[in-house]
């Protein structure tokens, strides 16, 4: 019975998303904190070191910590505003049941009661139709320790293979494509070797919006002698001033790869010792990209010829060079293809493993890389294991004192457990930092899906869009109310630090999971009295793995400005820069700088194939999503920040003046996009900045605003990534305002 | 304690990612809590993505200063034009239409004249001023001469502006490229290759055609 209790309005109207604004104490100028507490920002993977004003169990506001070497006390508006979370009128203090007479449809619940029939309604379903009736979805923004007890919850706990994860939705790509080129899913460099490289080539990364702090060591690189070549659909605020800007036409980033590499080989713009010496698999790749001549390169990516011949050419000689890319390349049916398109023109160039010879992908969550370690991903043990792996499940076993043979095989992706319910396959569902009704694709499908289930639980400070469905949701805490560690966007394993208590009935998360796992009958590994004795076993579980923990300890990581993985001993530095000579590498022992036991790294052949869905005489128009700057993934929290809210209060549908004209749309009137799954009525936007075949949405919003009603669940056979960044529309000036114009408030 | 001497604020403007960082952080700012001082604008976002983010220019003869009738604006020795004083302030708005910058905003609601005072007690405390620490892009830098200088080697700072007649320097420098000149509005700067314009004639004596530059003579009639 997992059907929204009443009306979406009169739960909004209940629950929120309701505006938060400076008042009070914050905005008393005589006052002072009564500490200042060292953290980093709650939102993306830069992980900004910022200090949180606490007065009274209240985050009053911040100061900015300049000592922290990433930042140096540069923040993003999400950055400044993030304490206004905090003592939010919409925050769940107690437990709340679907109750659809109740105001809001939800009425409160005493904790102990939201756990016991939270149990109960598992062990039901288990006791029914087996233990994989129930899944769970987690979140790449929960720190290490929890998303390696969610992990360790699914697999020991209620013994189930479907735990996933929504990382699936944003890092997933970059990481195949890293294992199976360097066999290591992590940033290769620290952000320092931005500086000083000659060349930066950033392919499908709004940083200026995305990664705003990264912004600074660009333009920093450019200071010292850098050409800047940015590869985007749209002229993106970096891309307005870079020397070289490269419109590629959604989808094919992986034919410009290709043909910037056959450039690359025509020209003898390699670096053939290190081909020779260090990698496998040249040969059958220069053969593969053979047929991507200039013209047809130009003419697959809609890109002239003279701007891909310049880039090749800067990229072919450069002596040092850094190349990132974010989910642009990555959030698509052929996501890892493209990935190792990327990769493939780094190892031709020898430049990796070196200072200022560097590649990147740009995790978008906070703890998108520590997400991604330790073992919350379907296939997925700490340490980066393998689930399949016998070696690894032992090791694992070992650490969790159950038997190997007890942990589940393998389970599916995000969007197939979606597939499953479907099928009555998962009939029971617990959610923790996911909000997958805003953030999947085909969201009407997502919706019908939850409407399924015989019982849904989720965890959360708020009741996020996806939550409304719930039967029961447990309040759950803010990542200024916990402490743990997270791994940011260079591999750099920091410390979140305690700032506050959880307000009323509101528990830390790793306390929530453990009270179910007494609940069920199950406490057997779940009786951690804090955070780091989770961080302690998870150094056990990863000591050996590629992702090594086992070196790394909290006072480390605060005497250090945090700690890089790998960190086999308690002695050792870390690792900021991989593929080092001599750095740790416990797959090649010495016999090479890469993680496959010859020490090589492998090229791979990347062909090009068109996106799932192609345009056509119907649905003639490219759709495409992303973010801005104030607001940050499906919006749970930056839309219930008003000073946020005010910057970029709705969505809009950039279009180029060119296709506007042919439709006769103006600058604000009311568009409707249409697809195959669904439609979205948008004010337009009509900007030079984006190709005239293109139209973008970003996705932050829920319901009718909804850039995901539109988007295709098709996904990479390899990474399962959804393709949100392409799809088939038509669009078309709206004959009327969509009757959420009256009803709803902008961030609703 | 007064602002550091060797302390100035640039503006980079070609930096700018419009990203608002700056205006949020200023509405956090103890002096003015809840209210920003910064001007962030879309120069034209039809065309351009390009925004440009304008603090007070801290004028070294303040204009907003001169015309203020009630002497509620002062320029305290470090070279800071302070926001206005509560109790002096008369809400005229006459600052706010003289300032060439556009910069002192009216706050009908207090009848108050509000503007950047360049955090002056952050910066007078030896911190940076608050949109300067978290710019992402350091479009918005305060520091040193050498600093800048050693971070930006393709551009170079300028404090010399003209509005009309009026000639302004101010303690806020605006980086500019550094090998570029600084554009002149008027014409007749590239129309001649001496360094002094030649004199203009305005009669109709045609023996000085050629040394010097022919008006086209109009009829008195």
């Amino acid at each position: 019975m997992a059907q929204q209790p009443i009306a979406t309005l009169d739960i909004i109207q209940h629950f929120g998303p309701h505006l938060a604004y400076s008042d009070g104490a914050r905005l008393d100028r005589g006052l002072d904190p009564d500490r200042l507490v060292k953290t980093h920002c709650c939102f993306c993977g830069q992980q900004c070191g910022l200090q949180l004003k606490v007065k009274d169990n209240e985050v009053i506001g911040f100061e900015p910590w300049d000592e922290f070497p990433f930042n140096q006390g540069m923040l993003c508006p999400k950055g400044v505003k993030r304490y206004l979370q905090g003592a939010h009128p919409d925050r769940l203090v107690s437990a709340q049941e679907r109750a659809p007479h109740a105001p809001g449809g939800f009425a409160p619940l005493a904790y102990d009661a939201a756990i016991e029939r939270t149990a109960a309604a598992i062990h039901r379903i288990q006791q029914a139709h087996g233990n994989g009736a129930v899944g769970v979805l987690s979140g790449a923004s929960l720190t290490t320790e929890k998303a390696y007890l969610m992990g360790k919850f699914a697999r020991v706990c209620l013994k189930t293979p479907y735990i996933d994860y929504n990382g699936r939705l944003c890092m997933v790509s970059a990481g195949v494509g890293n294992k199976k080129a360097f066999g290591i899913d992590r940033a290769a460099n620290p952000w320092s070797d931005i500086i000083g490289a000659e060349v930066v080539w950033i392919s499908g990364a709004n940083i200026a919006e995305c990664a705003p702090i990264t912004t600074n060591y660009v333009w920093q690189a450019r200071e010292q002698g850098a050409k800047i070549i940015v590869v985007d659909p749209r002229i993106t605020p970096l891309a307005r001033t870079c020397d070289l800007f490269l419109p590629v036409k959604p989808g094919r980033d992986i034919a410009l790869f290709n043909g910037i590499l056959q450039q690359m080989i025509e020209h003898d713009w390699l670096d053939h010792a290190f081909i020779a010496e260090q990698t496998v698999g040249f040969d059958a790749l220069a053969e593969a990209v053979r047929e991507w001549t200039l013209p047809r390169t130009a003419e697959v990516t809609g890109i002239a010829e003279r701007l891909i011949r310049q880039a090749a050419e800067w990229w072919g000689l450069a002596k040092s060079s850094f190349l990132m890319h974010a989910r642009g390349i990555e959030h698509h049916s052929h996501g890892v293809q493209n990935v190792l398109g990327a990769i493939n023109m780094v190892l031709a160039s020898g430049r990796i493993g070196r200072k200022n010879c560097g590649y990147a992908t740009i995790t978008g969550q906070a703890n998108g890389q520590g997400g991604r370690e330790h073992g919350q991903k379907c296939d997925q043990l700490p340490g980066a294991r393998d689930l399949a792996n016998p070696e690894h499940r032992a090791h694992v076993a070992k650490v969790w004192d159950v038997s190997p043979d007890d942990l589940p095989q393998p389970g599916v992706d995000a969007y197939e457990m979606f597939r499953k319910i479907e099928r009555g396959e998962i009939r029971g569902l617990l959610s923790i930092c996911f909000n997958p009704l805003v953030s999947l694709p085909d969201s009407n499908y997502v919706a019908r899906m939850l409407d399924k289930l015989d019982f849904y639980v989720a965890i959360d400070f708020f009741l996020n869009d996806t939550a409304r469905h719930a039967d029961i949701v447990l309040p759950g805490s803010l990542q200024e109310e916990d402490e743990g560690v997270v791994a940011q966007v260079e591999g750099r394993v920091i410390k979140i630090n305690k700032a506050v208590d959880p307000p009323g009935d509101a528990r830390q998360d790793w306390k929530i999971i453990q009270d179910l796992a007494k609940a069920l009958g199950r406490p057997h590994g779940f009786t951690f009295h804090n955070p780091r004795e989770i961080f302690d076993e998870l150094r056990r579980a990863s000591q050996g793995g590629v992702a090594d923990y086992y070196g790394i300890t909290w006072e480390k990581i605060e005497q250090n400005y945090g700690v890089f993985w790998p960190c086999p001993t308690e002695d050792h530095p870390g690792t900021p820069r991989l593929f080092e000579r001599g750095s740790h590498n416990p797959i090649a022992n010495g016999a090479g700088p890469f993680y496959f036991p010859d020490g090589k790294a492998r090229f791979h052949v990347a062909p090009y194939s068109p996106p799932t869905e192609e345009t056509d005489a119907e649905y003639p128009v490219i759709f495409t999503t992303g973010r801005v700057v104030s607001q940050f993934l499906s919006g749970t929290q930056t839309r219930r920040i008003g000073p946020l809210v005010e910057q970029y209060p709705e969505p809009r549908v950039e279009i180029h003046p060119q296709l506007a004209a042919q439709l006769e749309i103006n600058d604000g009137d009311w568009t409707t996009v249409t697809s195959r799954r669904g439609e979205i009525t948008l004010r337009a936007q009509v900007v030079k900045t984006i190709r005239p075949d293109t139209v973008f949405v970003p996705y932050h919003w829920a319901g009718p605003k909804s850039a995901n009603r539109v988007t295709i669940a098709a996904q990479d056979p390899l990474s399962k990534i959804p393709e949100y960044k392409v799809c088939a529309v038509r669009v078309a000036k709206a004959a009327a305002p969509p009757d959420y114009a009256a009803q709803l408030e902008p961030q609703q | 304690m007064p602002v550091p001497a060797d302390h100035f604020f640039f503006i980079d403007p070609h930096r700018c990612i419009g990203c608002e960082a700056c205006v949020q952080a200023c509405t956090e700012c103890d002096t003015h809590k809840g209210h920003s001082m910064i001007h962030l604008e879309y120069v034209d976002r039809h065309e351009s993505p390009q925004t440009f983010p304008v603090v007070c220019m801290h004028c070294d003869s303040p204009t907003c200063a001169e015309v203020c009738p009630a002497d509620a604006i002062k320029r305290t020795d470090d070279g800071v034009v302070q926001s206005a004083r509560k109790p002096r302030c008369i809400a005229c708005n006459n600052c706010v239409l003289a300032c060439p910058f556009g910069v002192p905003k009216m706050h009908t609601g207090m009848e108050l004249m509000m503007k950047c005072d360049m955090c002056y007690d952050r910066s007078s405390e030896g911190k940076r001023p608050m949109c300067a620490t978290v710019c992402p892009s350091q479009a918005l830098f305060y520091g040193t001469r050498e600093q800048i200088e050693q971070l930006r080697p393709r551009s170079r700072p300028i404090n010399e502006f003209h509005f009309g007649q009026q000639t302004i320097h101010t303690k806020v420098r605006m980086m500019v490229p550094r090998e570029s000149a600084v554009t002149h509005l008027d014409v007749m700067d590239s129309m001649f290759d001496a360094d002094a314009p030649p004199e203009i004639d305005n009669t109709d004596d045609l023996m000085l055609a050629g040394a010097t530059f022919k008006l086209p003579v109009v009829s008195q009639r």
